[in-house]
């Protein structure tokens, strides 16, 4: 065979094989994207609603949305006002590091300024975080101020879910969108953002 | 009658490599004369593979791949189907001894060299086993949806959102769901009884082609190929069957007796083959008290709990087991076995051995601020014996190997 030949043979063997790789990505489409989730999961995946006015004052309820825990707290005067005491402890106080819908508007970080509402998955590793709301010495702070514990990996978070300093967790806990229309709270969708 | 049988097997062997293969593989190829119970663990781990395929086969029938009924149908598995449990009980068993024996094949290789050249191949697959392996048992603890089949597999996904940028939505993507659904275990029940099976056997298939291809080592690190007779046998050698495969007769009916101890009296092996937990379905807004890996992953779950950081932890976590991989090529000794090897390999092998058992026992406690120490010591202990290896391994004083085993 001649040199000529032999260079003409490697481009059609190049562009033969290019030409068939181009078809790799458009095979793997279904086989990937079989993985996402069905229309049946995204709809299951729904936001939740739930009447938060019977909660009691410094009372903490788990709500289910996509399975998830989302946490809900109605705080009493005084915890809130203590806030303040914790803020040296925190890693991030004003959630700084994560983009947050509500940032600024109320102490709660939330839409309203008497309640919170945070997912209840630890932002290290998806454990779920305990309410632990008493103002007294705990096992694993001595001058515990209210808040979440997290008995995984022993992450702290204070009474509306920002992260203590020093503790595997990385971020404060996340605030899902919601919305309130009177005492109806809509966890998973705000109409405004 | 003979005559046709023995016709037939003519015809058929020269259509087929029956006798070259089954010479080849499983009867004539020469092994070293001498080696100790440190190679009995490969032969061992052949065998848990068979009694996994078995098993599992059989536990596929009455189990339900579907969010209400995955747990369900284990307990009915367990109560109702006739001798449900010993199946259960011989697969769960079955795994953590998988583990016990590969890790005990392991550490032969480190001991005697197993992995130096022409054998780094056989490392390579045998590493990229283990791989697959820890995948396989990952999938596997998720299917019967308990507590910890819900939250362990909650942190080890949630390992994947650590990875930047696109970490969000690979875990969406693994999960096919917003949390771990029957979605997310079918899938996995595809991926642990079809796609890794395949992948483990074509691997142990290649990891005993390319050893039976360079030969087995042994525990004095002698080249037994050096010394052949004249057909170019070793001298140094024995046919597998009978010496070697007698021999291991007597490894698996000491193995077996263990077995049949474990699974009929303690299945659950005091909390550490079948967690607790596990006994109550999955709950996804209840994490339980304290979650801990099976055993065998314990040591590795250690090293993610050290670091601070989940993209750090996953980092250290990942290398610990991506380390094995390049051992070959870390080890610039002359001499293979520890017995020839210099006091320094043989109290980094130590270090390293004591340094592993105490991250698998921190892995399976709880935290507190001196076991935190402690497993960030273990951990860097643990990389140290890997990453100063060629050091010491070069700059030590090592015996002269005989000529002859």
């Amino acid at each position: 065979m001649q040199e000529k030949d032999k260079i003409r043979r490697k481009v059609l063997i190049g562009l033969t094989s290019a030409v068939g790789l181009s078809g790799l990505p458009f095979a793997a489409t279904p086989f990937i994207a079989a993985w996402n989730p069905s229309a049946k999961a995204k709809a299951a995946g729904a936001p939740v609603k739930i009447d938060v006015s019977k909660m009691q004052y410094g009372q903490q309820i788990q709500v289910a949305w996509r399975k998830q825990p989302v946490f809900v707290v109605r705080h009493t005067d005084e915890s809130l006002a203590s806030l303040e005491k914790s803020v040296s402890k925190l890693a991030d106080p004003n959630s700084e590091t994560i983009t947050e819908p509500y940032k600024g508007l109320n102490p709660t970080r939330s839409r309203s300024s008497e309640y919170s509402i945070m997912s209840g998955v630890c932002t290290h590793l998806g454990c779920s975080p305990k309410y632990y709301p008493e103002v007294e010495p705990k096992p694993w702070d001595e001058s515990w101020n209210g808040g979440f514990f997290c008995p995984c990996h022993g992450s702290m978070f204070d009474m509306v879910g920002r992260v203590y300093k020093g503790v595997p967790a990385p971020t404060n806990l996340i605030v899902p969108p919601h919305m309130f229309d009177g005492s109806i709270l809509t966890i998973g969708e705000d109409k405004e953002i | 009658m003979t005559q046709i049988a023995g016709k037939l097997f003519t015809w058929l062997n020269a259509r087929l490599p029956i006798v070259n293969t089954f010479e080849r593989h499983l009867s004539k190829h020469p092994v070293p004369s001498k080696v100790n119970f440190w190679y009995l663990f490969g032969a061992l781990a052949s065998v848990v593979l068979i009694i996994q395929i078995v098993s599992g086969i059989w536990l596929i029938m009455p189990y339900s791949n579907t969010e209400e009924q995955a747990f369900s149908s284990v307990e009915y598995i367990m109560r109702d189907v006739d001798y449900g449990w010993v199946i259960r009980y011989i697969h769960t068993t079955g795994a953590s001894l998988f583990f016990a024996v590969i890790y005990l094949h392991m550490f032969r290789g480190l001991l005697y060299g197993s992995y130096q050249k022409p054998k780094e191949l056989v490392w390579v697959f045998g590493c990229t086993i283990y791989l697959a392996m820890m995948a396989e048992g990952f999938l596997g603890y998720v299917l019967p949806y308990g507590q910890m089949s819900y939250w362990g597999a909650q942190v080890i996904i949630s390992l994947f959102g650590a990875i930047p940028y696109i970490g969000e939505s690979l875990e969406l993507w693994v999960r096919g769901d917003y949390y771990i659904s029957g979605i997310t275990i079918s899938r996995f029940f595809a991926l642990h009884v079809v796609a890794l099976p395949l992948v483990l056997i074509a691997l142990v298939f290649l990891h005993l082609v390319a050893l039976h291809e360079v030969g087995a080592g042994n525990p004095e690190g002698v080249d037994i190929e050096a010394h052949l007779d004249d057909d170019g046998v070793p001298l140094d050698s024995v046919p597998f069957f009978p010496y070697k495969v007698l021999n291991a007769l007597v490894g698996i009916g000491v193995f077996m007796t263990v077995f049949s101890v474990i699974m009929f009296f303690f299945p659950e092996g005091g909390g550490y083959f079948i967690e607790m937990a596990n006994f109550q379905e999955a709950n996804p807004l209840v994490t339980p008290e304290h979650i801990a890996p099976v055993w065998y992953y314990a040591p590795f779950y250690t090293m993610l709990r050290a670091v601070p950081d989940p993209l750090g932890g996953l980092i250290v976590m990942g290398s610990a087991v991506a380390i094995f991989f390049v051992v070959p090529w870390l080890d610039r000794s002359k001499v293979a076995s520890i017995r020839y090897k210099g006091l320094y390999s043989k109290i980094a092998l130590t270090m390293f051995g004591v340094s592993f058992i105490t991250l698998g026992y921190l892995g399976t406690v709880g935290v507190t601020e001196i076991r935190k120490t402690m497993s960030v010591i273990c951990t860097i202990i643990y990389f140290a014996y890997f990453l100063l290896m060629p050091i010491y391994t070069k700059y030590e004083t090592t015996k002269v190997v005989p000529q002859r085993l």
